[in-house]
């Protein structure tokens, strides 16, 4: 395969995986590691290293049109980046010096963790809590609109939320993806944030988190142009098409559709690990 | 500085463009580079299946400035990295701003908790080599 073609078809498969990312609203960033590695047979840091500047793309170009609304609790994002950008560095470190097989292995369980999360259903919490003295003092509570007027909420579980969030971070340095799916369940399990907030503040650190991990990636050679050229363009355009179709797509079928082919992954990752091949 | 024009909703609208700038520009800055990459080295063999690290000059955010200005006419590995870098400055723009936002709305608390946020990505950035 040459240059053109090889950077011809991994931006192809990335704008098919940031679109689907985009319409489910699990991400684009968890199958393009494995796609680049289990079928273009790219080494796994290579891979990781073009997702993580993926993600950065996606999660700012969302973020753009999310905060316009509203909803997003500047707050809670930046304390909460306080642990995903260490954890990010310590992900990244420890990327740096384990094998790409082990990588994998790790990388297949989240997989299946995620698409076990998807078929949930996410359950809104009263918005009525007390407020705690460790959230008044942080000033995490606040408020968003909803159809009847401001509304205000209550923060709770910051310890256990923040702990998520270190582990969050540590997934995203060692993985390169945005670890989506485990900001919105600290965020919603543990301190019972508001659905619309937790997801749009959890976008918003998306970005934040993986530039943390970014620059160590940058530094340690990691980030391959001409891996992280065709990702990144690829992602970003699926993306963005993706935001557009999403008012008029029939989401549901689609999200199990998705989360198929994440089990799917996530078992093969795990299986080319364990034997060795990655 | 009246406190209306320096409200949340105000600062997040703010960051809201400046994400979306940055990414438009680092976006086109790659485009651009891929366009002169492939026109040179398209026909070439891709080879990535082995890890051997970038050269210096793609690694380092110095060497990539360098190589990227130097180089402009030349290298579109070196162009597509600026734009990378580009890319990873931008969210470091985003927390360096709302440093100077908590600062206008004088919450030194939250000033103090993004600077540790923005001490982080500049040590991933420049001091993790």
């Amino acid at each position: 395969m040459n240059i053109l073609e090889f950077s011809a078809l991994v931006a192809a498969g990335s704008l098919l995986a940031g679109f689907l990312g985009a319409l489910t609203g699990l991400g684009g960033g968890v199958v393009v590691v494995p796609m680049l590695a289990l079928l273009f047979h790219v080494d796994i840091r290579y891979a990781i290293g073009a997702s993580l500047v993926s993600v950065i793309a996606t999660s700012s170009g969302a973020a753009a049109a999310y905060v316009r609304e509203g909803y997003s609790n500047i707050r809670i994002g930046m304390f909460l980046e306080t642990a995903t950008t260490v954890g990010a560095i310590a992900g990244a470190a420890i990327a740096m010096h384990v094998s790409g097989n082990a990588i994998a292995i790790v990388f297949g369980a989240v997989l299946l963790y995620s698409a076990y999360l998807s078929g949930r259903d996410r359950i809104e919490h009263g918005a009525h809590l007390p407020a705690t003295k460790l959230a008044t003092e942080l000033r995490l509570n606040g408020s968003y609109p909803t159809a009847e007027g401001m509304q205000s909420y209550n923060v709770e579980g910051i310890p256990a939320g923040y702990g998520l969030m270190f582990g969050a971070g540590v997934l995203s340095g060692l993985l390169g993806i945005g670890s989506g799916a485990v900001k919105v369940l600290a965020m919603d399990q543990a301190m019972k944030i508001p659905f619309k907030v937790s997801t749009t503040t959890s976008n918003f650190m998306i970005g934040v988190t993986a530039a943390a991990s970014a620059g160590l990636y940058l530094n340690r050679g990691y980030i391959a142009p001409g891996v992280a050229m065709p990702v990144m363009l690829g992602v970003l355009a699926g993306s963005l098409i993706g935001a557009r179709v999403l008012v008029r797509a029939r989401v549901k079928t689609l999200r199990y559709v998705f989360a198929a082919v994440i089990v799917v992954l996530g078992f093969e990752m795990i299986f080319n690990g364990a034997t060795g091949r990655l | 500085m009246s406190t209306r024009s320096w409200n949340d909703l105000r600062i997040e609208v703010i960051i809201g463009a400046l994400l979306r700038t940055g990414v438009i520009l680092a976006a086109a800055v790659v485009l651009f580079g891929a366009v002169v990459y492939l026109a040179r080295h398209g026909q070439e063999v891709a080879s990535y299946g082995v890890f051997h690290g970038e050269p210096e000059a793609l690694k380092s955010v110095a060497g990539i400035i360098q190589g990227a200005l130097h180089a402009l006419h030349m290298s579109g590995r070196a162009i597509i990295q600026l734009g990378l870098l580009l890319l990873i400055a931008t969210p470091v723009a985003r927390v360096a701003f709302s440093a100077v936002a908590f600062a206008r709305e004088r919450d030194y608390l939250y000033v103090w908790i993004t600077l540790f946020v923005l001490g982080v990505l500049l040590y991933s950035l420049f001091g993790s080599h």
